[in-house]
This record gives structure tokens, C-alpha cells and sequence, in this order.
């Protein structure tokens, strides 16, 4: 809650550096135009929701920043510095998480065993080893206070929806990551399953992380978001403060806004 | 699923008696049966077989069933890995039999080629892991299903096999180390020896678990029942050379068994690749946002299969002292494929243990051996492997469902 700026307008200008920013950022497949200049930014501590129709271009702008597309215009800054993203693992390894809207779990695999996928623990010959990473996984879940997972040693394919995705957010922030990116974490819950992820958004970003929230439910959004980016047709609408717009306006930017560059991001 | 309060709080000494059993009836429930209808099924057809025939269970027969089950254990070991991947090997019968060949021929005496056993078991292994590499490459980089890879495998390496036996018909082994693989038996001294490293081996290996976890202060499991299974394996390893003893002793061909398991069991379970086996067979994208390289895993897993054909086309050849036209043939691949599906190892990836392959093998050969113990026909034996399959594959199609269900 602490660093997001108050600005009144919906075009806020940057006091301080984004933790992540994506300049002109273009993508397309084949023929089809999915981003088009565009640019985003998020910074510690805040959640920046990012909201359009279908086809507005928002996984895809995601899977850019996570590295599994590569760009094919524009430029991926990181604490303000130029860096360049050529796989999952170059955006793993600055920092940045994404928390899919399939969640990406192994159902035959516990939770521990989800939270470490592909970063497991090990000694020199490539022995795991498990009690560093299941008491690891108790901290980080406690540390999140995620307590209706009654054993993290049973299979993620016998828990609920909200606690799959518990574990996924979980996963996600256990690695020193700056920014988490959540796409669609409350899709598939119900209402007090949606609360309880909610309220673990909220909280990763008062323990000073940047979190990205794509979501279409825009009740959900208003109730934690910082500020909002609205994307149409793959292009940017705008930027929002959530205090200084209602639901309305960002529903009428989502479907007929305007497509424009917005001035104030891009520092050219 | 319960919404008990939170226990994932660390530092509590050890699971109650209570408390393992409870969560052992809630996976039962889940439809998480484990091994428990395997193991009912082995004592059923045990009983069945030892009311019909009181021979079924000497020991004489005892030491055969050892031998003969040997190779196609060895072989459901790779198929396992295949299946954990949630691929199909159709090709390791007959790469089996390219391994029989190639120890064959470079045993020939007086040739230019002539190698000692131990190289030529190594040249063959080699050469069908490399085989299954190929054939794993094919799957992972071109996408080709390995349903299809490997049956163009099938049909490829048994013209091999029939090219290259062709005039002769068959190939004898005269080398000693290459027979004795199949055909060596410890004293009983030797037999009791090897029982006891293994179980202070095994001992040893379980107490480091133990005191790694209280290091961590993370729950341990139940002491009374880590004790107890560890008595348990104890006892039917000493139970397998006092019996064996009887006869002709231990086989080294089965300790060669036990070794295999407990090194690929270690593999799967112990370390980072078996853990990214499992993770690709029950997600491979979610496997390969996590960062893990799918393609590597594919072409290792089909190159451990190949191997572990290798091995058991070795052991084969040296139970025949030689090998001919069928090798690799007749009921070899279903033999091996169903072993690892009976002994509980999922068709549809990311679920099963590697000792499901002893415990499939151990169905069919007990089955088999019984049958023609009782002087059935083979008819009868494909009747009834072919019902085990089925039962075996609809349990594992049914826990899946219900496994589903419990989670939503």
C-alpha cells in the first residue's frame, strides 16, 4: 500500500523508477497484431491490475515479459535498466514470477514437490534433499498464512482450487522474486476461495513485492488494485488510479475506449 | 478434502500409529490404492496354485522362478520410466535381442573381434542405449509419437535380428562371465552375506532419513512402522537365501535384479531427474514453464529404456547359452510392457514406482510358472495375463477418477 502514487489524474507520472517496464513492446503471430506498442509498469509495492476484453493482448504481453515469446519491437526495462529476456529462465532469474491461469501445478507431484519444480534442492551428486525443502515450504506458506492445507506432503490433485492456488502464489514468491505476476488467479474459485486469494494479492505486495493482476472480474480488481492498465486490441488504452475511478469508466475503456500511446510513460 | 486446522507447523517428533493409518484409509478412500490389491493378488494365486500343486512353492522351483523372471523384470524397469513419461517402448523386445547378439558375437572364440565378457556386456548395453536414444530423439525433436518411433523400431530391429543370425540360425556362447550372469548361484554363505549388506545397507540408508528430518525439525514418519518395514524387507530377503539355499542357492542374475531396482528406484525417487520424470509425466508444460528441459528428459527416459533392454537381452542369452531367431521374440515386449502396468505403474504418465516392475514380473511369472507347473496350455496362460492386464489397467483407470473427484 505504501509506495503506489496518488495522483489524481488517470495518467500518473513516475517519482520513482518502475521495478519492471515495457517500452513500444510489438508481438505478432503470423499475421495477426497480438501488442502493438505497448507499453507497461509496475512498481514495488503496488498492484498493477491489467484488464481488457478478450484478444486485447494481455497474456500475450505477459508470456513477452516471462520470456516465453520473444519480443518482436520494443524494450523490457528492469530497476530502470535495459536487460534483455530470451527464455523463462532469464526472467526467473531477475526475478520475475507468473502465476498461470492454469496454474501450471503437477497434479501427480505434493506440494513440496510443486513449490521446487525445477529448482530443487540438492547435494553434489544430484541427491534432493527433503527436509530443507519441506521445512522451507512450511515457513513460506505460514509467512503467507495459507493454514488450510492440511498435509504439504499430500498430492496437489487432491486440493481444493483455492489451495492449488495458494501453492501456486506460494511457489512464486518463495525465490526472492521482485515482481509476481498473477494471470486470472480467481477464474475458477468460488466466493470465499476468491477472498482468501485476494487477500494473499494484497499481502505480497505490503511484503514489498510488484504484483500484476490480470483478471476480468473487475469487483475483484477495484477491491485490491493499485492502479489499472487497460489494453484493447492489442494496444494501450490507459492508465488508472483505482481511488479516482469507478467501475463504469474502466468498463467503458475496456470495450470502446480509445486506443492511444500513453504520454508520461514512455521517456523518450 | 478436510479443512482441519493448519498441521503443516514443523518441529512435531513423529506421526502416531493413529494418525498413518488415518491418512493411509483417506488416500484408500481417495482412491490412492498403492500396492495393497498386488500384493492381495500375489497371495491369492500363491494359494491358489500351492492347493493345486504342493511343488508350486519348493524350492526348487523356488530358484527357477527367479531365473526366469530375471529378464523381463530387468526390462519393465526401463518400461517403467517410459510410462512414468506417459510415452510407449515397443521397440525393447527386440533391442533386447540386439544385445543378446552383440554379446554374442563378440564372444565368438578366435574371431578378430573376440572381447572379453564383461567389454562385450558393455558394448551391448551401450550400443541399445544408444539405440533408444535415437529412437528418443525422434520422439522429442521431430514429435513424432513414440507409439510410432518405436514401432517402426520394432519391425526394424527384428529384421536386424533376423539378418544377421539369418544363415547361421543361432549363435552359441561358450564364454563363462557371460553365462554365469543367468546361470551362477552363491554359496550359502555367499547368499547369507549379501542379504545382511543389504539390509544394513538399507538400514543405514533409512536412519539418515530420520535424522535429516529431525535436523530440519520436520515430522518423521511413524518410528514403530519405518522399524517394522525395514523387518519386513529383512525378513523376506533372509526368507529368499535360506529358501534358495535349499536348492541351487541365490541367482546372481537376481541379486543383479535387486541391484538394478534399488539403483533406479534411487534414480526416481532420490534424485532431480526422476523428480522431473514424474513432473513431465503429469504435466509437461507445466514441467517446462518450471524451466526443466522436456526434450532431454524425453531422450534420457528412452535411453534408460534401451539400457535396461540391453540388460535383460544379456541375461536371456545367458540362461539359453546362446541366442537365436526369437530372440527379443514371441511374448517378450507384452510381457514386459504388462509387468509395469500390473505391478501398478500408470499408462497415462507421472504415476508409478519402479518396483512395480518386480511386482508386475512377479504376477506374470508366478502365473505362468503355475500354469505349466499344473500342465495347462499356454492358451490358458495368455487367457489369464491377458484378465490380470485388464483388471490391473481398470483399478488404475478407477483410483485416477476418484483421485480427481477427491480434489474438487
Amino acid at each position: 500500500m505504501t509506495s503506489a502514487p496518488a495522483e489524481s489524474t488517470p495518467i500518473p507520472t513516475a517519482p520513482t523508477t518502475p521495478t519492471l517496464e515495457a517500452r513500444g513492446v510489438s508481438k505478432s503471430f503470423g499475421s495477426v497484431d497480438a501488442l502493438i506498442d505497448v507499453d507497461f509498469e509496475v512498481r514495488t509495492g503496488e498492484v498493477m491490475a491489467l484488464v481488457g476484453d478478450n484478444g486485447a493482448g494481455k497474456s500475450t504481453l505477459i508470456k513477452c515479459i516471462a520470456g516465453i515469446h520473444p519480443l518482436d519491437g520494443g524494450e523490457i526495462l528492469f530497476d530502470g535498466q535495459k536487460t534483455s529476456i530470451h527464455g523463462p529462465k532469464d526472467a526467473v532469474k531477475l526475478g520475475i514470477e507468473v502465476v498461470y491461469q492454469d496454474l501450471a501445478l503437477c497434479d501427480n507431484l505434493d506440494v513440496v514437490q510443486n513449490m521446487y519444480l525445477g529448482r530443487e534442492v540438492r547435494d553434489f551428486i544430484g541427491r534432493l534433499k527433503e527436509a530443507p525443502m519441506e521445512a522451507q515450504t512450511a515457513d513460506t506458506l505460514k509467512s503467507l498464512r495459507v493454514t488450510t492445507i492440511s498435509s504439504i506432503r499430500q498430492q496437489v490433485a487432491s486440493l481444493s482450487g483455492g489451495q492449488r492456488q495458494s501453492v501456486a502464489i506460494g511457489r512464486a514468491v518463495m525465490w526472492n522474486s521482485r515482481v509476481v505476476i498473477l494471470d486470472e488467479p480467481t477464474a475458477a474459485l468460488g466466493v470465499a476461495q476468491t477472498e482468501q486469494v485476494l487477500a494473499l494479492v494484497r499481502r505480497l505486495a505490503e511484503q514489498g513485492l510488484a504484483v500484476v493482476l490480470i483478471s476480468h472480474n473487475l469487483h475483484d480488481i477495484f477491491e485490491v488494485a493499485d492502479r489499472i492498465t487497460v489494453l484493447r486490441l492489442g494496444r494501450n488504452v490507459t492508465i488508472y488510479d483505482r481511488r479516482t475511478t469507478s467501475q463504469e469508466t474502466v468498463v467503458h475503456a475496456i470495450t470502446a475506449g480509445v486506443p492511444t500511446k500513453v504520454a508520461g510513460i514512455t521517456a523518450e | 478434502m478436510s479443512s482441519e486446522p493448519a498441521t503443516v507447523e514443523a518441529a512435531a517428533p513423529s506421526y502416531s500409529l493413529g494418525a498413518v493409518a488415518r491418512r493411509r484409509f483417506e488416500a484408500l478412500k481417495a482412491g490412492d490404492v498403492g500396492t495393497l490389491p498386488i500384493i492381495i493378488g500375489l497371495i491369492l494365486i500363491v494359494a491358489f496354485f500351492y492347493s493345486k500343486n504342493s511343488n508350486y512353492l519348493s524350492a526348487g522351483n523356488f530358484t527357477n522362478l527367479m531365473t526366469q523372471m530375471a529378464g523381463v523384470t530387468t526390462i519393465a524397469i526401463g518400461v517403467v520410466f517410459v510410462l512414468l513419461l506417459g510415452e510407449i517402448d515397443l521397440s525393447i523386445a527386440y533391442v533386447s535381442g540386439i544385445a543378446g547378439i552383440v554379446v554374442a558375437e563378440l564372444q565368438i572364440p578366435d574371431s578378430s573381434w573376440e572381447v572379453k565378457g564383461v567389454v562385450a556386456i558393455g558394448i551391448a548395453v551401450s550400443i541399445t542405449a544408444l539405440i533408444g536414444g535415437l529412437q528418443g530423439s525422434f520422439v522429442a525433436f521431430v514429435g513424432i509419437p513414440s507409439f510410432v518411433v518405436t514401432l517402426a523400431g520394432l519391425l526394424f530391429w527384428q529384421g536386424v535380428i533376423l539378418y544377421v543370425i539369418g544363415d547361421a540360425g543361432v549363435i552359441i556362447i561358450e564364454d563363462t562371465t557371460i553365462n554365469n550372469v543367468a546361470n551362477y548361484f552363491f554359496t550359502d554363505k555367499a547368499g547369507f552375506a549379501i542379504a545382511a549388506v543389504a539390509v544394513a545397507l538399507l538400514a543405514a540408508a533409512t536412519l539418515a532419513g530420520v535424522v535429516s528430518r529431525r535436523r530440519h525439525g520436520i515430522r518423521t514418519d511413524n518410528l514403530v512402522l519405518v522399524i517394522a518395514k525395514l523387518a519386513l524387507i529383512a525378513g523376506v530377503l533372509f526368507g529368499a537365501v535360506i529358501w534358495a539355499n535349499k536348492e541351487r542357492g541365490f541367482p546372481l542374475a537376481f541379486l543383479l535384479v535387486i541391484i538394478f531396482l534399488v539403483f533406479w528406484t534411487w534414480v526416481a525417487e532420490r534424485t532431480t531427474f526422476g523428480r522431473h520424470v514424474y513432473a513431465v509425466g503429469g504435466n509437461a508444460e507445466a514441467a517446462r514453464r518450471a524451466g526443466i528441459n522436456v526434450k532431454r528428459i524425453q531422450v534420457q527416459v528412452f535411453m534408460i529404456s534401451g539400457l535396461m533392454a540391453g540388460f535383460g537381452g544379456v541375461i536371456f542369452a545367458a540362461r539359453l547359452n546362446s541366442v537365436d531367431l526369437n530372440a527379443g521374440g514371441g511374448t517378450l515386449l507384452l510381457d514386459a510392457i504388462s509387468a509395469a502396468v500390473i505391478g501398478g505403474t500408470s499408462l497415462f504418465g507421472g504415476r508409478g514406482r519402479v518396483i512395480s516392475a518386480l511386482m508386475g514380473a512377479l504376477v506374470i511369472s508366478t502365473v505362468a510358472n503355475g500354469i505349466d507347473l499344473l500342465g495347462y496350455s499356454s492358451a490358458i496362460k495368455y487367457m489369464v495375463t491377458g484378465l490380470i492386464l485388464l483388471a490391473a489397467v481398470t483399478l488404475d483407470a478407477v483410483s485416477r477418477r476418484r483421485l480427481a473427484q477427491a480434489g474438487r
